[in-house]
């Protein structure tokens, strides 16, 4: 068949959208990395760092040579009073990141600069691209900045260095850390451009964040127990029931990526579900998984935390396209 | 749509959800004039501004500006045409030179050639004193001449200014529009807006009068005048002599409609013009001329005048 192919009044844009980004991210990027705001943060993480490997430290150096993973255990290890290092970063990432784009957008309103950027030969796309990257490169910068630190404080407490199978695991755990992070900046980035005073959108978005943190968790509970109520106590009530409390839970990016950085850290993890002793038949408990088994286990995990992300960045493209940009 | 104007517009409309706040605008503006956008607030001024950089979309209607449809090519809109918002801001935190570098690296100029001009920009506008100086110690008319610095970066061929002397006092809204008038000679077409006509009368050679979203009356301050008030020169003479032979001697004049005395001053109405030929009349009748000034009708008149006639109208 021969359609006659009607030729559609296709908007095609001039040029490319991504004109002028580079300009926009490395403006950007100086500003954070010189801003008031961002040396507090990176202080905090820092102090947080220096602290948490440290008391890991005392207790590590006991079992140098019995443990093939010791630098994994900087990360993780608590000693009371402290939780470990890895506990404060589910909390210290997203601040940093909704730090860096609450104010992204109505900021420019507004300085009352929007009108004037936008009338410079760039899309909107540019703008809004620029400045997620820039926020996204100045985490990434900062984290892999500590990461290192922890590291190098490794070598010289532990006088050992890490293996090639913990450079990788350390590695897919920075990389997990910083995409968290970029979920958080692209929320804040969607509030910014949503409401028109920062306060209102840090506001929104430390809500939402309290809101997964502590709000989230129970209300999987309750939900579970109301829906999956365990009557006779059968282990397939009780089965049925964790199953849902834990995909209810990973509704939540902090969920998804603590189980991410789980699995990267802890090479004797074998299931984030629940397990059923026929699962562990053949398995050695307490061996450690190579890598590639453990990236498997948490697969789902890490790509959903970027799906999200990426969800969240098309919903505020969108919003910021249809966007009245009068001051 | 021919490429002797530099902007047109056919049937420009821009609805928000009702409300008409640019009706079917027809503009047409020619290479190299100051054209001036006049009109109160709220009367879509700054929505027409918008249309045509192609900041906000058109409900209906065709815009051309340097040949370009602003919807589908706003990047060569954007490259050529300079836009100074009203209420203009900078990034308070960075020198006045920084801002300007951003602009630079927005319109994608290499490094050496970005220098240069901001250099230049900022010669120009006065501000080389202070240009390493952070804008957040700006006063309000640094900050406009930095507007005008800003636009200048791209070397535009047409600047597109909104409400450029708001906020200035008198003399600083004087003394910038002269600024503006030297922008003219470089060959660069200007487009402003402004809701204080008076001030901007002096440097539009042309001006539009928007009321409503609409283009009420377009052009020169002078034709204006005669379309809309007539003959209504004010002239005052200031005359020794014999005040009945005076006001007839004047009233004799053709083009003079009108004469009031008040002691040694005679106020004349006329259809143009016409002091020459009444300082003679004054002369002729055994007078002792003193003083001789027109009173140009001022927008602000023509405004008032015209759209009284147009609330009368639509009232009967
Ligand atoms: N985003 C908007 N939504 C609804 N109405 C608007 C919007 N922007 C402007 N208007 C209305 O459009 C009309 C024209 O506004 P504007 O172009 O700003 O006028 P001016 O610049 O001449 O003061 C006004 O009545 C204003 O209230
Ligand atoms: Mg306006």
């Amino acid at each position: 068949m021969t359609a006659t192919v009607k030729s559609q009044p296709v908007r095609q844009r001039e040029g490319s959208p991504w004109t002028g980004m580079w300009a926009v991210m490395f403006k950007e990027m100086a500003d954070h990395l010189t801003s008031a705001r961002m040396r507090i943060l990176e202080i905090l993480i820092l102090l947080t760092a220096v602290a948490t490997v440290y008391a890991a430290m005392q207790d590590i150096r006991s079992s140098i040579g019995s443990d093939p993973f010791l630098f994994l255990k900087l990360f993780t290890l608590s000693r009371d009073p402290l939780p470990a290092f890895v506990g404060f970063l589910v909390f210290l990432v997203p601040l940093v990141a909704i730090a860096l784009a609450f104010d992204a957008i109505n900021g420019e309103f507004h300085r009352r600069t929007m009108s004037r950027v936008l009338a410079q030969p760039i899309y909107r796309d540019a703008l809004l691209m620029g400045k997620f990257l820039a926020g996204f490169l100045t985490l990434a910068l900062v984290l892999t900045t500590i990461w290192l630190l922890i590291i190098g404080l490794g070598l010289i407490g532990l006088g050992v260095p890490p293996s090639g199978a913990e450079v990788a695991r350390m590695l897919g755990f920075l990389l997990a850390t910083i995409f968290y992070g970029g979920f958080w900046l692209a929320l804040a980035m969607v509030f910014s451009i949503v409401s028109r005073q920062s306060a209102t959108a840090a506001l929104a978005s430390i809500a939402t964040w309290l809101f997964f943190t502590v709000f989230w968790p129970m209300l999987a509970g309750l939900a579970t127990q109301m829906l999956r109520p365990i009557r006779l106590g059968l282990p397939q009530e009780i089965i049925a029931q964790t199953q849902l409390q834990m995909t209810l839970s990973r509704f939540s990016p902090n969920t998804l990526y603590s189980e991410t950085i789980l699995a990267f850290l802890n090479p004797t993890l074998r299931s984030l579900g629940f397990v059923l002793p026929i699962q562990l038949e053949g398995a050695v408990l307490g061996t450690p998984l190579p890598l590639a088994q453990s990236l498997l286990l948490i697969w789902p995990q890490f790509t959903g935390l970027i799906a999200a992300t990426i969800l969240l960045f098309a919903a505020g493209y969108v919003l910021f396209q249809r966007q009245e940009i009068r001051a | 749509m021919s490429s002797d104007y530099v902007i047109q517009t056919k049937g420009l409309s821009k609805h928000y959800n009702g409300l008409v706040a640019v009706d079917n605008l027809d503009l047409n503006i020619k290479r190299g004039e100051i054209f001036g956008l006049l009109g109160p607030n709220g009367s879509g001024k700054t929505t027409t501004i918008l249309m045509l950089l192609g900041l906000t979309e058109p409900t209906a209607g065709k815009v051309r500006v340097l040949d370009f449809d602003p919807a589908r090519q706003p990047l060569s809109v954007k490259a050529r045409v300079g836009y100074m918002p009203d209420q203009i801001g900078f990034y308070d935190e960075l020198s006045a030179r920084q801002n300007l570098a951003y602009t630079a690296r927005l319109n994608g100029l290499p490094a050496a050639v970005a220098d240069e001009r901001i250099q230049a920009a900022l010669d120009r506008m006065g501000l080389l004193d202070v240009a390493d100086k952070r804008v957040s110690t700006f006063s309000r008319g640094m900050r406009q001449r930095l507007g005008v610095a800003d636009v200048l970066i791209k070397q535009p061929e047409v600047i597109i200014m909104d409400e450029p002397t708001q906020g200035l006092d008198p003399e600083g809204a004087h003394a910038f529009l002269r600024n503006i008038r030297h922008l003219k000679e470089e060959g660069i077409t200007i487009l402003l807006s402004s809701h204080l006509l008076h001030q901007v009368q002096a440097v539009c050679d042309r001006v539009g009068l928007f009321y409503r979203g609409k283009m009420a009356l377009s052009g020169s301050v002078a034709e204006l005048a005669r379309k809309v008030i007539g003959s209504h020169y004010h002239i005052e003479v200031e005359a020794y002599g014999d005040q009945k032979a005076l006001i007839q001697a004047l009233q004799k004049v053709p083009g003079i409609s009108r004469v009031q005395a008040h002691g040694n001053v005679y106020d004349i109405t006329a259809n143009s013009d016409l002091r020459a030929e009444a300082a003679e009349a004054v002369v002729k009748a055994g007078g002792r001329l003193l003083a001789l000034r027109v009173e140009e009708p001022s927008l602000d008149d023509i405004y008032a005048h015209y759209f009284q006639e147009v609330e009368h109208d639509s009232h009967s």
